[in-house]
């Protein structure tokens, strides 16, 4: 597919990552900066275009009127939107993804689409960031919380604990644990490389595990991996740009918050914006006011400012000044290696959690939605299968029958409104969703091949 | 260095094996001709996959991803080692020792086409098919088609085609994908060929003639199958199919492919380096022929224009195919020919030399400094065809330039060394730098290579390899730095 970038930040770059190393993708970036650029050439196989991104001009240079996909990712709202509408009226782009952080705009759905700007797909990192830091917040224990089928499925990546019953324990015996839920281990990480699971696998302390569930099971399936932690209650956001006021808006009804903000108009300025919420002025690493506001009883601390590095030093202080537990915003994928298996619980990482939906677009066949996982070594999708028994290679089939590549696992099948964990003898109907789990990223064509169904359907 | 050499030698040895496969076309055609050269064929085509065979799976633990330092490395080895394998056939067939076939092979992958063989129509076809065939694969570069057919060169590819390619500016790709780009830069390079054998074969040549020489002319290669040239055929039109196609050749293969994706000649209009390439052809034509009118070299006027058309085009676009021994011409005649060899290819061509698109850049530089001088507080950026170069662009000219010359005025020294005369020492540095083909002196038209010692034939074979790499790639080599972890 052939793929234009613009705007090599850090979503920018991250996508032109991931979305060159897949063979069949062309990707032009395009960007103002050519240092950037240039950086960018050597390491990815890519063509890069220097100039504004909104000019037709160097949009033509970059090979927009043969281009499938325009993903628009400066940092201004308006360029984005004017680069797609240019795109659309001048070379009848395909399919038109912005990134369009105001909610002042992105809130309003008739702005965009058949009589409005022209945009398909308008993506806010922000936002993506946002409801995935709530998620965690929501299930304590949770490395990641990811969704399917409009949040029907979740995915949920959980390190095993001693204290959890079923760790020591075969995966198959989970049923018997729980005969009121079912789940489905999708894949274990054991000291960073991929396990297997199957019915004998036994799962260890220390093991990363995701399983699939239904929303309302996971908790159930939660208690099993790890001891159950109470709700957190008290929570201190440091940082209060984009991401940590949305995260405070969304949680200031349910939970304790307070937000602190170095910059005083900033603080000044959220603090209008917020109901219950407790703003403070002041320096997140900041051993003194970290104290004084009782950092010892708050559950999650969430560092979110701009600053990576401020955010690795103030959670790590927090976490040692008592916080419970700890999240850092973390743009560096090294970084968040280098720190998730120290003091700092959780690392976010704005990229991976943004690429997902991008790779959802570009996916061949009907894949609704991508999850990148693993620094993107892993991958999971969500797919909707169509045709029939002859025409797909899936349909009509039971799922042991069904030969998938290595490392790939069906955890569920989302048929309407029904959720179905996925057994050896479930068989797959048309429009059916499943939901699979990749281990090995490099196995993606061979997913996408299976799903594909025969070419009358495409 | 174990570490930096190995990971190389294992992509090296699959370039040794498709390179092997190209030695079949020789071969097919000596089991054709049934001519004596089949066995040297056989010989080598196996041996050379068996090499290549070994090395790799001698090195497969040391696989890894090409990062920059790999991607120059392999270039260069590829070129040095190559024209050994490549000689080998030679070597094996004719009764010349390995220092002359490594310079006739050298001398047909640079595309400089000076020969050390004399007799040239009276070899095997086979043979004949070898050299130009190396012309024509060394034209577009072995690496460049190696990273078109190769996915495995994916992200280091675009390291090792810059440091293939000729040029300054070298980010620009035609795709967003670099072996795309390879392939398509081949699809324009084979498919001019095609239509130059065609065109040849109907300006009256034999088939064999007009494949050979139009391997030559795309490639901007030199060898002839004839010890006389083009001279032999003393056909007019012969003369013109062939200038018009060495002018092809000279340009950017780049501009090539985007006239023809616009299906107009726009392209030409705007590449700035084609134009004056044109234009500094088209006025040294018309002065070099009423230079010779005048002085009586030729008694008519179109017989002169004729003659140095056809050979000062060749030898200013570094081609050397030739219809006169124009070394006789009174000496302002070849030597603004030289000049010309020095400055005229255009970047992105099979042509070498500074090219035509440095001299652009120097010359501009050189007056913007003239305007600074009387204008001392004047802003204004250099640009060559309306793109604005950026100062980088023209530190690395300025660089280039000066080893450029450095290279030329050490190798004429060396020459000197060992005894041969000023003219022959110059004119075979300068022919063989640029990849050109012919010099003057003992090495002009009407003689070749052959009267060299082995010393001298070495000192011109690495001529043609640091004027075919760009000099940079080569001496990178010699840089500690590149050694060190």
């Amino acid at each position: 597919m052939k793929i234009i970038i613009l705007g090599a930040g850090q979503v920018g770059r991250t996508a032109a990552y991931h979305l060159s190393r897949e063979e069949a993708n062309d990707v032009t970036v395009v960007d103002q900066n050519e240092d950037i650029l240039r950086d960018l050439q050597d390491r990815l196989d890519i063509r890069t275009v220097n100039g504004n991104a909104s000019s037709p001009r160097v949009l033509e240079a970059a090979g927009i009127a043969s281009t499938d996909i325009l993903v628009a990712l400066t940092n201004s709202d308006e360029v984005n939107m004017l680069a797609c509408q240019v795109a659309w009226t001048l070379y009848r782009t395909p399919k038109k993804i912005a990134r369009v952080r105001s909610a002042d705009y992105a809130e309003r759905d008739t702005l965009f689409g058949e009589n409005g700007i022209a945009v398909d797909v308008w993506i806010s990192p922000e936002q993506l960031v946002t409801e995935y830091v709530a998620r965690l917040i929501r299930y304590p224990g949770a490395l990641q919380v990811l969704d399917f089928a409009d949040g029907r499925v979740r995915l949920v990546g959980i390190r095993a604990l001693q204290g959890g019953p079923l760790v020591g324990q075969a995966l198959s015996t989970l049923r018997e644990h729980i005969p009121s839920a079912d789940a489905r281990v999708a894949a274990i990480y054991r000291a960073g490389k991929s396990v297997k699971p199957e019915g004998t696998t036994v799962i260890e302390d220390g093991d990363e595990v995701f399983f699939l569930a239904a929303r309302e099971n996971i908790r159930v399936v939660m208690k099993e991996m790890r001891r159950e932690e109470a709700p957190a209650r008290r929570v201190v956001i440091a940082g209060g740009g984009n991401i940590g006021l949305r995260l405070a808006i969304e949680l200031e009804g349910k939970n304790q918050v307070k937000l602190i903000e170095r910059d005083g108009k900033r603080a000044r300025r959220v603090s209008e914006q917020l109901k219950s919420t407790t703003v403070l002025h002041g320096d997140a690493a900041d051993e003194e006011l970290l104290l004084e506001e009782n950092i010892d009883s708050a559950d999650i601390f969430a560092a979110l400012t701009n600053s990576e590095e401020a955010n690795i030093l103030s959670a790590m202080l927090a976490k040692r000044l008592g916080a419970h537990k700890v999240m850092a915003l973390i743009n560096k994928p090294s970084y968040a290696e280098l720190i998730e298996s120290g003091s700092i619980d959780v690392a976010i990482s704005p990229q991976t959690v943004t690429i997902g939906s991008l790779l959802a677009h570009v996916r061949r066949g009907d894949v609704v939605r991508v999850h990148s996982l693993r620094r993107g070594a892993a991958e999971a999708l969500e797919v909707v299968v169509h045709g029939d028994a002859d025409s797909s290679k899936v349909i009509g089939r039971r799922i042991e029958d069904i030969s998938l590549p290595e490392g790939t696992t069906l955890g569920a099948v989302v048929r309407g409104e029904e959720v179905i964990i996925a057994h050896h003898d479930t068989t797959v109907q048309a429009d059916d969703h499943l939901i699979l789990f990749l281990t090995d990223r490099r196995h993606i064509e061979a997913v996408e091949k299976l799903f594909q169904g025969s070419a009358s359907f495409l | 260095m174990k570490d930096i050499l190995l990971p190389v030698a294992h992509v090296f040895a699959l370039v040794m094996m498709v390179f092997s496969a190209t030695m079949l076309a020789p071969l097919v055609m000596a089991v054709w001709e049934l001519d004596p050269a089949l066995t040297s064929f056989i010989i080598s085509a196996l041996a050379t996959f068996a090499l290549g065979a070994l090395l790799w799976l001698g090195t497969r633990r040391f696989k890894r991803e090409l990062k920059t330092r790999d991607g120059l490395m392999l270039v260069a080895l590829t070129w040095v080692a190559l024209p050994a394998v490549a000689g080998f056939p030679l070597w094996n067939y004719l009764p010349i020792n390995f220092t002359d076939a490594y310079f006739e092979a050298a001398s047909g992958l640079t595309t400089t086409g000076g020969t050390v063989l004399s007799g040239l129509e009276f070899l095997p076809r086979s043979i004949n098919l070898w050299r130009h065939l190396l012309s024509w694969l060394g034209g577009m570069g072995i690496i460049v088609l190696a990273v078109a057919i190769l996915p495995l060169l994916g992200v280091g590819g675009m390291q090792i085609y810059r440091a293939e390619m000729p040029g300054p500016m070298k980010d620009s790709k035609l795709t967003p994908r670099i072996g795309q780009t390879a392939k398509l830069l081949w699809a324009v390079y084979t498919g001019l060929t095609l239509l130059c054998i065609l065109c040849l074969r109907f300006a009256g040549m034999n088939w064999f003639d007009a494949v050979c020489h139009g391997f030559s002319a795309l490639s901007l290669g030199g060898f002839s199958t004839y010890d006389a040239s083009i001279g032999h055929f003393n056909s007019l039109t012969i003369e013109m199919v062939l200038t018009i196609f060495s002018i092809i050749a000279a340009l950017n293969f780049a501009t090539h492919f985007l006239a023809w994706s616009q299906r107009g000649v726009r392209a030409y209009f705007r590449d700035a380096e084609a134009k004056a390439i044109l234009g500094v052809l088209f006025g040294s034509c018309i002065g070099v022929s009423l230079f010779l009118y005048f002085k009586g070299t030729y008694a008519d006027y179109p017989t002169a224009l004729r003659s140095t058309t056809f050979n000062l085009i060749s030898i200013a676009v570094d081609s050397g195919l030739h219809t006169q021994d124009y070394s006789r011409w009174p000496i302002f005649a070849p030597m603004w020919m030289m000049f010309l060899s020095c400055i005229v290819a255009s970047s992105g061509s099979t042509g070498g030399g500074i090219k035509m698109i440095r001299t652009l850049i120097l010359a501009k530089q050189a007056h913007r400094e003239l305007n600074q001088l009387v204008h001392p507080n004047m802003v204004r950026p250099l640009k060559v065809g309306g793109t604005v170069i950026a100062n980088r662009v023209v530190f690395a000219v300025l660089a280039f330039v000066f080893l450029y010359f450095m290279s030329i005025v050490t190798l004429v020294f060396l020459q000197l060394a060992s005894g041969l005369d000023f003219i022959t020492s110059f004119s075979s540095i300068i022919a063989c730098i640029n990849n050109a083909g012919p010099g003057l002196g003992l090495v002009g038209p009407g003689s070749n290579y052959g009267v060299l010692n082995e010393f001298q034939t070495w000192v011109c074979s690495a001529a043609m390899l640091l004027g075919r790499l760009e000099i940079f790639t080569i001496l990178v080599l010699f840089t500690p730095t590149l050694w060190r972890k």
